[in-house]
């Protein structure tokens, strides 16, 4: 089934996925609508002297790249968990409503209660909108019959966006200050935040990737069934509710720093599921580095598309998650 | 009595009319009258009945109210009753072809697909066409959608959820396209595009109207003829081969004429959410899967919930407008689930 049969092979493709994610926060470092040398780089960290070669490096690349990672990661892992937990090829985080049903949260928190962008109150607000449609979603999907479990969450998940994406751009135009605040944010965007915004979120990031990599043998079992997990001794309550846990503080901390960036907990654990296989020890580094890889790529590939003007990220990793969308829908789940 | 006959004298022509149908569709378009009346007599500025009547139909003496009501209320009025109605039937019609209680032009990337049609018509030309081509670009725009969702869709046949989940990835990525023209595009269109985006009727004028006009007669009035289709196709491919129709050819002609109705409705106001949904579901529940009368019956339906929303959009956080796409999405979404619970079983 995988490519990637050997534990040897494993561990060689996950050095060279290490060294890529190396290359490629290079690149998104040094190039741009600025062009960087690495001595420029080097000296912005070891002689940093006010410049505004240096101060474009620290403020604006650093965080950028340091997001993209952090936020690639995240939303893969939480990705292929979900995908796990309803054991649905389809599910992603954005794709169940939670990226569209946080951004709501956070726009009705930052209208109503007057709160400012990037503060911490912001991602516990994130925390909760994750929570409430996570919550609401797989209610929705436990009853009924279980082998329509996936349309019916997807389906759900479709109504939450359609719902909170209404509902957001109502407050927005309501509020104008809202929106000149919200509007970059809202499409998807790793860019324009500082690192004090990064510094607030990657302690909650964190901790969702510890517990990801330390419940992925439990996950393994999860994600074999109900019954089947049960029968071999699980507490499937209880992973289940980590598993929720996990996925809420990922999503819900990436939304908060990046906005509702889509599919990229559809695509890569699909790519990394043909790579090393349905094995979660595996999978789930796997998905973090091909996750900040992807980001990294799409955001350092967006600073020159449009030549100047910068397309927000979200933009990019929507057109490339949808052939995966497809493929998907055509293949696997409809009987 | 169930059905009323009318009969020629040489019995030249004969048929029934099904009573419940016409009552209860004239009740609906008597409240859509009145509901219609209603948002042009309220709103920032209160104009008592006689006056709209005396502007309407006499025109004249008060030049305040004249420009009130035909410059403002009048043509958002007319936009949202032919925006809801073209919706609610372009609903009816998929949830007949496609036999899913859950098809809606939104879920089959319509309305995403004439959105992004018409924020890249706007953004690209910033005003310098006219808008008279809006309509026809946000159709293209909709029928290469749907045509790239149908042809994406099909595996040896169509089934509806694939036709749906597959919907929704193409929605996502025109929505993208949208964005990008948001971002990429001057920043004084994005307030306005903003606006759009929620699905509003705000700030549409006269011109609006004669612009959508003949797309809609032309449309609504092809959807007429085919009542005897649609219900012929709810019955089954087998069914409906075996009463002597060309199935195939017309579901094509029939989702033409749906993703046209929508698709010029929603480059008009922006994706209005959930009306195709709701409306056919309530004008089934009411009397039943004829289609001669439920036709008429969405359209008032769909009329009803637009001006509705727009009305309360207008009145709820005044001076603000809120855009009447959020209304008809608070209303849907749940509705939506609703649904989705109740077909659990097949689903």
């Amino acid at each position: 089934m995988s490519i990637l049969a050997s534990t040897r092979s494993k561990w060689i493709v996950l050095l060279l996925g290490i060294a890529l994610l190396g290359a490629a926060s290079l690149c998104s470092l040094l190039f741009g609508l600025e062009r960087f040398t690495l001595a420029t780089l080097w000296n912005s960290f070891t002689a940093f002297d006010n410049s505004r070669e240096h101060l474009l490096i620290q403020t604006v690349r650093v965080p950028a790249t340091l997001i993209a990672i952090t936020v690639g990661a995240s939303f893969a892992i939480a990705g292929a968990i979900l995908q796990a937990m309803t054991r649905n090829p389809l599910a992603d985080s954005s794709l169940l409503g939670i990226n569209s049903g946080s951004s709501m949260f956070i726009v009705l928190a930052i209208s109503v209660l007057q709160i400012d962008m990037g503060t911490q109150e912001v991602i516990w607000v994130s925390f909760i909108g994750a929570s409430v449609i996570a919550i609401f979603i797989m209610a929705i999907g436990s009853i009924g019959s279980e082998g329509n479990m996936p349309i019916r969450i997807t389906l759900a998940g479709s109504a939450v966006t359609a719902l909170a994406s209404s509902v957001t751009s109502g407050v927005m135009v309501y509020d104008n200050f809202t929106m000149d605040q919200a509007l970059f944010w809202l499409t998807g965007s790793v860019s324009g935040r500082t690192m004090a915004h990064w510094m607030s979120v990657a302690p909650y990031v964190a901790i969702g990737l510890i517990i990801a990599l330390a419940m992925a043998r439990a996950i393994n079992v999860m994600a074999m069934g109900n019954d089947v997990a049960k029968g071999l001794g699980q507490r499937t309550l209880f992973v289940k509710f980590c598993c929720l846990f996990t996925v809420i503080l990922l999503a819900g901390g990436s939304v908060a720093l990046a906005g509702p960036i889509a599919f990229i907990g559809l695509m890569i654990p699909h790519m990394c599921r043909s790579l090393v296989g349905q094995d979660h020890v595996w999978l789930f580094p796997y998905c973090a580095i091909a996750g900040a890889i992807l980001l990294i790529g799409a955001d350092t590939v967006s600073r020159f598309i449009l030549g100047g003007e910068y397309v927000p990220v979200g933009v990019i990793t929507a057109f490339l998650g949808v052939p995966f969308l497809i493929v998907i829908a055509r293949r696997k789940i409809l009987r | 009595m169930k059905y009323i006959t009318l009969r020629g004298k040489s019995s030249r022509f004969s048929f029934q009319i099904h009573a419940r149908g016409l009552i209860i569709t004239i009740i609906a378009m008597l409240s859509l009258f009145v509901l219609s009346l209603a948002s042009i007599s309220y709103g920032s500025m209160y104009i008592p009945m006689k006056d709209v009547f005396s502007v309407l139909i006499l025109g004249v003496d008060n030049p305040t109210y004249e420009m009130v009501v035909m410059n403002l209320r009048l043509p958002r009025l007319l936009m949202a009753l032919m925006i809801g109605a073209s919706l609610g039937v372009a609903g009816l019609m998929l949830q007949a072809v496609i036999r899913n209680p859950l098809a809606s032009p939104e879920l089959l990337g319509v309305n995403g697909g004439g959105s992004a049609a018409a924020v890249t018509f706007i953004t690209l030309t910033s005003g310098s066409l006219s808008i008279h081509w809006l309509p026809l670009v946000a159709i293209s725009g909709a029928l290469i959608t749907a045509i790239l969702i149908y042809l994406f869709a099909w595996k040896d046949g169509i089934s509806p959820y694939r036709l749906i989940l597959i919907g929704l990835g193409i929605s996502t990525a025109a929505g993208s396209i949208t964005m990008y023209m948001l971002v990429a595009g001057p920043s004084f269109l994005a307030t306005q595009i903003i606006t759009w985006m929620t699905g509003s009727v705000y700030g549409l004028s006269m011109d609006y109207v004669w612009t959508l006009l003949p797309w809609f007669v032309v449309f609504m009035s092809l959807s007429f003829f085919m009542t005897r289709h649609l219900n012929a196709q709810v019955l089954g491919d087998a069914t409906a081969s075996s009463v002597g129709q060309s199935v195939e050819r017309y579901r094509l002609l029939i989702l033409f004429i749906s993703v046209a109705l929508a698709g010029s409705a929603v480059g008009m106001s922006g994706p209005i959410a959930f009306v195709g949904l709701i409306a056919p579901h309530i004008a089934r529940s009411l009397i039943g899967p004829m289609h001669g009368w439920l036709i008429p019956l969405s359209a008032s339906i769909g009329g009803m919930l637009l001006v509705g929303a727009d009305y309360i959009g207008r009145l709820l956080f005044q001076p603000t407008e809120i855009p009447a796409g959020v209304f008809t999405a608070v209303l849907g979404a749940p509705f939506f689930i609703y649904l989705l619970l109740q077909n659990r079983k097949q689903l």
